[in-house]
């Protein structure tokens, strides 16, 4: 007879062990492969993008910066090549950032953390500085046999060697970030003779300090502990995405190289793991894939290179660890064929979505207005009546110049009845027509009055709606705003 | 940190021993504070002391210990405000230097002086006329184009720096009298006049008065000072009574009160109390609220 399932039944006899588990040095092995070469790739151009483009020039005429990406921070303008964004035009940052979010979810979708294995930063620096380390220290079994030894002159001089180079990377990566805030040639200049701002040393002194700690010292503690994104990526992924996978269906048994081929002379099935374990070796975050898809896992696909390079060496077909996801590992163990599927609804709502919140964002950048105007209603008095009867209200009207010279334009008002239009401080060259001048790149703020002539009482309701247009005299082209008039 | 070594007791569960304390069988475990932050709270400690005799901070029965380095916030603000006034020193030596009539004329002296007037404006006169200058019974309002003592640049400037009826040399003078309580007309002749005065603005008229003799009545009295056309004058103050913006009310009642009781509001003057540029840029926004001349 079962006995009832009780409660205490479903709690794990053990008594859980530590929540926290003391932090275990890793000593990545160098390997090639193709892989390898993708992520050498990638690097260059990451980092060759971070740090030059602050070098790239672009002409935007006299007087403007001629930086190709600055965010001016001092003239609240942001510039990327040929577009120019003013503060209040923040909201492209806040599409660009949507669509980034979607685009991580369709490489989850697609191909599982390809960011994290190949684009995220705190990979990329990890990786450099475990290039310097291999360089300087040599390979795993060296690293390991040095930190065994324990100290020695030429060990310390190894040390120095190798945290300087980090310090001068680190360093590096901070002044490549200050230099997207200034001209980069002016501000290079300003640092080296300590003519620089205080607050671009103390950029470059945070910059230096944290690239130094996450990428030489916190490493696969960043990913394994700081970043939501795992947390987050296994939440969305599904059984589709392509992981880096070991295939159990393949592998297991794992037997050494020896038995394996007395095994198969037998006519035994065996798997072609032979547990050497070089994809443990290689991992920079020291996880066994062979585990199954877990956290701590970047999916960088160097245990795919190690993996390969073993079974080509026993004359195994290789891809024993690949991007592969379980239905596969399943439909082989059932004798079906392998499918993969990347069109599922997921991925085409995610395309849709960036598509369609590019062309959004496209469509809004390529017409948005060079010439705008924003309208202030006078609170206190709202509307004043003069001597003669006839009604004022006034306005404060800021006009937007965007353009990179300046330029006359012509302020009208449609709505009230008999409306004349005064603008403090304008020229008028036709009457009743202000023309101001609107300085290149700039704010214009005026004051501007709207009379509405004697009329009868009732010719005017309590509020009218007024528009102003103000037009560019030589470009001809327009902008508007709408406000009310009221009666006093 | 109590160091019970006499007692020591092991507790099985925890391994720490105890402090010997026991209450209704229940025993304290001794976990001693961490190190650092006892270190910490003796560092901050010390550096309180360091506070108090560095900075102004022990009461007195006459006031306070003023510190080491003679440190206070005030001087420490005068600081800042002489920085800004370098910082401010050109564009202000460019306003003080400018013709009155020039700046409207230039876009950066415009918007310095609007910006500059606006504070002050918010600062010494929006008690009165209102934080937009719209003024209130008694008070003109800035913003329409009625000026008891002249609405230019020159006359709006002079009104500021000396005020009206401020008791300075240099103040606008003139007075409304008070016609009734000083027995100078009887009611009834203030009530036509009244009505006169209010049909001069195309208001109506109380029925059957005597519109003639009102106007009698209007050129021996008040002639004299609104004009025999009642445009008023801004030499004396007196306002335009054709038009349509009344100071005190239009009513009947309302300017009975003002030919009986008299009226007279004092404007400070403002010259002792701020600098020349700084009343040069009110002066401005007064003039940009839109009535100036």
């Amino acid at each position: 007879m079962n006995k009832p399932l009780r409660d205490t039944d479903l709690v794990p006899d053990d008594d859980g062990g530590p929540l926290y588990a003391a932090g275990r040095k890793i000593y990545p092995q160098r390997v090639s492969g193709s892989f390898r070469r993708i992520k050498w790739i990638l690097m260059a151009v990451c980092l060759g993008i971070y740090y030059f483009l602050p070098f790239v020039r672009w002409n935007r005429g006299l007087g403007a910066p001629d930086q190709a990406v600055l965010i001016d921070l001092a003239n609240n303008r942001f510039y990327f090549f040929f577009i120019e964004l003013w503060p209040q035009e923040i909201y492209y940052f806040t599409g660009l950032l949507i669509v980034a979010a979607i685009t991580l979810f369709l490489m989850n979708a697609l191909g599982g953390r390809v960011w994290c294995g190949y684009l995220c930063p705190q990979t990329v620096w990890t990786d450099l500085f475990f290039a310097v380390e291999r360089l300087i220290e040599g390979d795993r079994r060296e690293r390991m046999r040095k930190a065994a030894e324990g100290w020695s002159l030429q060990r310390g001089a190894e040390l120095v060697l190798k945290h300087s180079i980090w310090l001068m990377i680190a360093w590096w990566t901070g002044g490549a970030w200050v230099l997207y805030f200034a001209d980069a040639p002016t501000l290079i200049k300003e640092l080296v003779t300590f003519q620089a701002p205080m607050v671009a040393y103390i950029w470059i002194g945070i910059l230096t300090f944290t690239t130094y700690t996450l990428a030489g010292f916190m490493r696969e503690q960043v990913c394994v502990y700081m970043c939501p994104w795992p947390r987050i990526q296994a939440a969305l992924t599904d059984e589709w995405a392509l992981n880096v996978t070991y295939k159990y269906d393949r592998g297991e048994t794992r037997t050494s190289l020896k038995k394996a081929a007395q095994a198969r002379a037998l006519g035994e099935q065996v798997g072609d793991c032979v547990d050497c374990n070089q994809c443990v070796a290689v991992c920079p975050t020291g996880i066994d894939i062979r585990n199954g898809p877990q956290l701590d896992c970047i999916q960088c696909g160097l245990c795919i290179d190690a993996c390969d390079n073993v079974m080509t060496k026993i004359g195994r077909p290789t891809r024993l660890i690949g991007y592969d996801n379980d239905i596969n590992i399943h439909r082989r163990m059932e004798g079906k064929p392998e499918v993969f599927k990347p069109l599922r609804a997921r991925t085409v709502v995610y395309s849709a979505l960036i598509a369609g919140i590019g062309a959004i964002m496209l469509y809004a950048l390529l017409n948005r207005s060079l010439l705008d105007l924003n309208v202030l209603h006078d609170r206190n008095p709202v509307a004043v009546r003069l001597s003669d009867g006839s009604i004022r209200n006034g306005y404060t009207i800021r006009f937007l110049n965007k353009r990179g010279f300046d330029r006359v334009v012509a302020v009208d008002v449609d709505g009230p009845p008999n409306a004349v239009i005064h603008v403090v401080g304008a020229d008028s060259i036709t009457p009743d027509r202000p023309m101001i001048i609107l300085a290149r790149d700039a704010t214009t703020e005026l004051r501007v009055l709207v009379d509405s002539r004697p009329y009868s009482e009732d010719e005017l309701a309590p509020s009218t709606p007024v528009k102003f247009h103000v037009t560019d005299i030589g470009l001809g082209e327009v902008a508007s705003a709408k406000d009310v008039f009221v009666k006093p | 940190m109590a160091d019970h070594a006499h007692h020591a007791e092991i507790d099985k569960v925890t391994g720490t021993s105890t402090t010997g304390h026991e209450w209704d069988g229940i025993k304290e475990l001794n976990t001693p504070l961490p190190r650092w932050w006892i270190w910490t709270f003796y560092a901050c400690i010390v550096w309180s002391l360091g506070y108090f005799l560095v900075y102004p901070a022990w009461p007195l029965v006459n006031g306070y210990t003023t510190g080491f380095f003679n440190y206070s916030s005030r001087a420490e603000l005068a600081v800042d405000l002489a920085k800004l006034d370098v910082v401010r020193g050109d564009k202000m030596a460019a306003l003080a230097a400018a013709p009155l009539g020039d700046i409207e004329k230039n876009p950066a002296l415009l918007a310095l002086a609007r910006a500059k007037g606006k504070v002050v404006f918010g600062d010494n006169c929006a008690a009165c006329h209102g934080s937009g200058g719209a003024g209130a019974k008694g008070y003109p309002n800035l913003n329409d184009d009625d000026w008891l003592w002249g609405g230019t640049l020159e006359q709006i400037e002079k009104t500021i720096l000396y005020g009206a009826r401020s008791g300075h040399d240099d103040a606008h003078l003139g007075n409304m009298p008070s016609f009734g309580k000083d027995g100078l007309l009887t009611k009834d002749q203030i009530i036509t006049v009244a009505n006169y005065v209010r049909s001069l603005s195309g208001l109506s008229t109380r029925p059957g008065t005597d519109l003639a003799a009102g106007k009698q009545i209007f050129a021996e009295n008040c002639s004299s000072c609104h004009g025999d056309e009642a445009k008023g004058n801004t030499e004396l103050g007196a306002p335009n009574l054709t038009d349509r913006i009344w100071l005190y009310g239009s009513d009947e009642a309302t300017l009975i009160d003002t030919l009986t009781n008299g009226r007279g509001g004092v404007m400070p003057a403002w010259n002792e109390r701020l600098d020349p540029a700084t009343i040069k840029a009110m002066a401005v926004y007064v003039h940009s609220l839109g009535g100036g001349k």
